[in-house]
């Protein structure tokens, strides 16, 4: 036997107690009036069916229990009464309310860092007319060097330390095996920008990692020549660096290019008087460029003579770094909630 | 590679500054890795001239100095038994600090007051010896600082070199490049000592002589050209100072006047010579060949190597004596008691040289630069100066004439150059006599033939073998800055944005809008199951498979926020899955998933604590992804999961509850995996709003826990007919007075016309025709009121 039903008066107690808690805990009007319906309610409120059972007490256990009885139900209903006037201010208006307590908020999500760093590089370009292209991370080895103009068993491959798959499959390297796919099966001219990860045999480390991102881009056209490419990228870096942004072209190498050029910008923490990020130089490499190389275009059968074209490849990994501040390219891949929720703003 | 900034300046005859040499050095496209000042920390030690050395007198193995340091006398104790009155040597007064980090400080050192330091090669940083101080042969004044009577201030440079410029892996390589900007010639510095009337070497064709050895070029893929000398009565020894300095400066470890001689010439030319110990050498011959199968040698790092015909060797007359372009034999090395040498000087085949290193995984200097080329034409000239070096800081002479065995010599390379076309591609027409200038510079003959440039090309420059390779050293001298950057107009393109791309972005911005964050996880894990293609050469074992789903490496960095004691985590990736298939490409697939943990909205002060996410959390989200990407695919229940199939049946997503590695405080995880479809979602569509008033029903009806309620629903759809506006379950039930294994769901149906207001006596008869349906159906009755 329970000790509720052995001793109403601590049942009716108890009964006090937890409509107290439910009532301070309801939400709105409907949630409120339930509570009033399942406790006072005429026909089946639980206070009430106590006070029913009055008549059949011995009149002792009547006075005592009908006190007890009464008072639970005086408190309840005054208890309904005073979360329904907070309600109507809650709800109603700001009268008699802090308003320097903290907003209700549903959870926030946010953008990748690389992602908002992808996109941010598309669309600058998407300004000088690029569509986005992409293609499978899993690549020939045609695509990803011999198209490209990189000679078998050339130190050049040195540059690009490759997981393979076997049987000429390999992961790619660089987002470069794009422009074969992209010139293969559309016409120029041709705008494209083209984002992916690739892959490169490095262990992870600080500044390091095995999978990482690329955004390539592709011009093609008669009478694109290396001044395009300069201006190109020059309005990219004034409008991602700002427009102030010193931007200097160094000879370079790739085997898919020639002339080809790393852009370089001001140092985005020194800003060119020279510190260790910039290795005291006062510039930081950006991306790598160049004219598209006439054997490029050969293999992929369009005419060298009658079309020139441009391109350029830039780690958005290493960029959202520099941008944001991140001292460690691995927490770019750990998903630390902590990381991600300072970029609930950036959408 | 290392440079020097010193020795740069003596191949171009001029003084170089630091920075303005780095800063040319870069726009060259040589990569400046680093830049080190060398002994600059010296500038406080000046000459010292000791005038009197007496015996102190409370010590026996020190000596009292009276030191001319120029402005005055200085009383100096001195440490070493080599301190002679009258020479000069490096004095650090008080208050220098020597390159260990200790200032001089005036002390007395038992008993008598010393003003200074005269300095040991070590202390100064100059060398190892340090027994004894540094005795300095020079004709400056006491006083004169040290740093201007020596040649030892210098910069070194840290270079990264392109792979396609084997030229810049040598000084006069990097010289040619800084003198081609700078209009100044560079020109080889004299060696101090060298001998007169060397020959220069003879030419043969397959198979020469010098001195009485025998050459024989038998592979001639894999050697071109082999030139030798004999030198007979050097003495091996340390190198003169100037040597070692040099190497130094670069940062390489003098070892004796033979080896130093040979290093000191592949750093100024890059040649990579090898000197052999004649006596070693059985026959004497030197036969250049492949090597047999099965045959071995002993390399100077001591290892013995298992060689292959597909290697090139030096043998003599019976056995490889070393490995072709790669290193030397441990039994033919020079070594102190060498007194006759034989002297290589060859070019090796860059491909070939490229497939031994790789196949017995051995790289050094030499091999470096033969596998990218080295110059091919200047093999008898730097014979030549090779042996000039070796008599100069070894003594001994050249025996006979050397000999040069070049089967097949290797005409220039002339290259055609347009006007028009280096306009066309570098945007700017460039006047001839500049692209003149430029090309003659960097060592090209050029001269006009009918309406183009024909450029003969130097043999050091092997990247050198088209009109555009010609275009980019025009560009590249004449300096990427000096070329404009306006944009001009452009034709837009044909290619259309990827929709791949368009849809996962609209998916990002939905999933963030639902308060997920992106994640960006690694593609390669350890083997799952069998669907996973495998990587050749991982990094490990944890990283040798391509992912064959999104979802386990979520789960991982939902376990990685437990690990930072996070509870609440709510992740999404969207990202490509690999799914093996036999000779071909893995099946490649875009994919989207989410993983959530914890509460299911942020805890609020005016509310108790929210609940934790479930399965209807996540089949909120993947319904919510799939209208984005999957447009017509429906989603029903099996088993504990939730299960969604495209219109042809097939499963291209699922909601379920992962297995995590939980600790006890985290709240369940729930998931969703769904394949990207790259279809473009169906035209939207806005209905007209309705006009009319719409007439509400709640019904409750009691279910059998196996029934689902999507059925029921569908029936009552069904039997209220074409007035029934729409109708969703708004409430559940279980318990008293409800038996075990029943329930009540609660629906609202919402009745409306369009053009009229209905009777209530219709919206009666249509939901008594919808009750009656779902009775006859399913066998189930409305909940007793």
């Amino acid at each position: 036997m329970s000790s509720a039903s052995a001793d109403p008066v601590a049942a009716l107690a108890a009964l006090r107690a937890e409509a107290e808690a439910r009532i301070r805990s309801a939400v709105g009007r409907e949630a409120l009036q339930q509570l009033k319906t399942e406790y006072l309610g005429r026909k089946a409120g639980r206070v009430t069916a106590v006070l029913k059972t009055l008549p059949s007490l011995d009149p002792e256990a009547r006075r005592v229990v009908g006190q007890a009885a009464n008072d639970a139900k005086a408190a309840i209903e005054r208890l309904l009464e005073e979360a329904d006037a907070a309600r109507v201010a809650l709800e109603g208006g700001t009268a008699g309310r802090d308003l320097t307590m903290p907003a209700r908020y549903a959870w926030r999500g946010a953008i990748h860092p690389v992602t908002l760093v992808i996109d941010e590089i598309c669309a600058i370009f998407a300004e000088l007319g690029f569509s986005r292209y992409v293609g499978p991370e899993a690549e020939t080895e045609r695509n990803n060097f011999t198209a490209l103009n990189f000679p078998p068993e050339h130190p050049a491959l040195d540059m690009h330390d490759t997981f393979y798959l076997g049987e000429g499959k390999l992961l790619r390297t660089h987002t470069s095996p794009l422009q074969i796919r992209v010139m293969e099966t559309y016409q120029p001219p041709i705008r494209v920008t083209m984002p992916g990860m690739c892959y490169r045999r490095d262990a992870f480390d600080a500044s390091h990692a095995p999978v990482f991102s690329q955004v390539e881009a592709l011009a093609v056209d008669e009478g694109i020549t290396f001044v395009d490419l300069k201006a190109s990228l020059s309005y990219f870096a004034r409008r991602f660096f700002g427009r102030e942004t010193r931007v200097r072209f160094r000879p370079s190498f790739f085997p898919f290019t020639e002339p080809s050029a790393d852009m370089e910008v001001e140092c985005r923490i020194c800003h060119g008087s020279g510190c260790p990020a910039c290795k005291n130089t006062g510039w930081m490499e950006i991306l790598g460029s160049g004219m598209v190389d006439p054997n490029v275009f050969v293999n992929v059968g369009i005419d060298p003579e009658k079309y020139t074209g441009w391109a350029f490849g830039m780690g958005p990994h290493r960029m959202a770094l520099l941008r944001y501040g991140i001292p460690d390219i691995r927490m770019l891949y750990d998903a630390d909630v902590r990381l991600h929720d300072q970029f609930v703003d950036a959408v | 590679m290392n440079v020097s900034l010193r020795w740069l300046a003596s191949l171009l005859g001029t003084d170089l500054d630091p920075i303005e040499t780095r800063d040319r050095l870069l726009m060259l496209g040589a990569g400046v890795e680093g830049m080190e000042p060398l002994h600059h920390d010296l500038a406080g030690v000046v000459i010292g001239q000791v005038l009197e050395v007496r015996r102190h007198p409370n010590a026996d193995r020190l000596s009292l100095c009276e030191v001319n340091a120029g402005a005055e006398i200085k009383h100096v104790v001195c440490g070493a038994t080599n301190v002679v009155a009258g020479k000069k040597y490096p004095f650090a007064p008080v208050g220098t600090t020597l390159p260990g980090g200790v200032t001089l400080e005036r002390r007395k050192i038992r008993g008598e007051v010393s003003e200074g330091m005269l300095c040991s090669e070590r202390e100064l940083g100059l060398g190892e010896d340090g027994d004894g101080i540094l005795e300095l042969e020079t004709a400056a004044a006491p006083g004169t600082r040290l740093l201007d009577a020596l040649p030892l201030a210098d910069t070194r440079f840290v270079l990264e070199i392109t792979p396609n410029r084997p030229d810049l892996l040598s000084h006069e390589g990097v010289a040619r490049d800084l003198g081609a900007v700078l209009q100044q010639p560079v020109k080889l510095p004299p060696i101090p000592g060298a001998p007169a009337g060397v020959p220069r070497a003879a030419r043969a064709a397959s198979a020469g002589e010098t001195a009485g050895v025998r050459v024989v070029i038998e592979d001639a893929v894999g050697c071109p050209r082999y030139t030798a000398a004999v030198i007979r009565g050097v003495k091996v020894r340390p190198s003169p100072a100037w040597l070692q300095d040099r190497l130094r400066a670069i940062g390489a470890r003098p070892i004796n006047n033979v080896v130093d001689a040979t290093n000191y010439l592949l750093f100024e030319n890059g040649q990579p010579l090898h000197a052999f110990d004649l006596a070693k050498l059985r026959g004497p011959a030197i036969v250049v060949r492949r090597a047999g199968r099965g045959e071995t040698i002993v390399t100077l790092d001591g290892q013995s190597r298992q060689l292959t015909p597909e290697t090139t060797v030096i043998a003599d007359a019976e056995r490889a004596t070393a490995i072709a372009g790669v290193m030397g034999g441990a039994e033919s090395e020079v070594a102190v008691e060498t007194t006759d040498i034989l002297l290589e000087c060859a070019y090796f085949d860059p491909a070939r040289t490229r497939l031994t290193r790789r196949t017995l995984g051995l790289s050094t200097e030499a091999s470096y630069r033969f596998e990218r080329g080295v110059d091919h034409d200047a093999t008898p000239l730097r014979l030549l100066r090779a042996a000039e070096l070796i008599v100069a800081v070894a003594g001994g002479r050249v025996d006979g004439v050397p000999v040069d065995v070049h089967p097949a010599p290797i005409p220039p390379t002339t290259i055609f150059v347009r006007d028009a076309r280096i306009a066309h591609v570098l945007g700017v027409e460039i006047p001839r006599v500049d692209v003149e200038r430029v090309l003659t510079a960097l060592g090209c003959v050029v001269g006009p033939k009918d309406d183009r440039l024909a450029v003969q090309v130097p043999a050091w420059r092997p990247d050198l073998t088209r009109e555009i390779d010609v275009i980019e050293e025009i560009a590249r001298v004449v300096g990427y800055d000096r070329f404009p950057d306006d944009l001009r107009l452009f034709r837009p393109g044909t290619v259309p944005d990827a929709p791949s791309e368009r849809l996962a972005d609209r998916l990002r911005r939905v999933l963030v809008g639902l308060g997920l964050h992106e994640a960006i996880t690694s593609s390669l894990g350890p083997r799952l199951d069998e669907r996973e293609p495998m990587v050749l050469n991982p990094l490990s074992q944890e990283e040798a498979y391509l992912r064959a789903d999104l979802l386990p490496g979520l789960v991982r960095r939902v376990e990685y926020n437990w690990r930072q004691m996070q509870r609440n985590v709510r992740l999404f990736e969207i990202g490509h899955v690999f799914h093996k298939k036999e000779c071909s490409l893995p099946d490649e697939e875009i994919r989207v998933a989410a993983v959530v943990t914890g509460a299911r909205r942020p805890p609020h002060w005016s509310e108790p604590e929210p609940p934790d996410y479930d399965l209807f959390d996540v089949k909120a989200l993947l319904e919510a992804a799939a209208r984005v990407v999957r447009p017509g695919a429906a989603l029903a229940g099996e088993g504990s999961e939730l299960v969604m199939r495209d219109a042809a049946g097939v499963v291209v997503g699922r909601g379920l509850e992962p297995t995590a590695d939980r600790p006890a405080w985290a709240a369940r995880v729930f998931g969703f995996e769904l394949s990207v479809e790259m279809g473009e979602a169906p035209r939207l569509r806005a209905a007209p709003l309705p006009r009319s008033p719409a007439v509400e029903r709640d019904v409750a009806l009691v279910l059998p826990e196996t029934m689902a309620a999507a059925d029921v629903e569908a029936t009552l759809r069904a039997g209220a007919g074409r007035l029934l506006e729409r109708t969703w379950p708004f409430d559940e039930y279980r318990g008293a007075p409800l038996a075990s294994g029943a329930r009540s769901v609660a629906w609202r149906l919402v009745f409306r016309e369009e053009g009229r207001t209905l009777r209530e006596a219709e919206v009666d008869e249509a939901l008594a025709r919808a009750l009656k349906e779902v009775e006859q159906r399913h066998g189930v009755r409305r909940r007793e009121a």
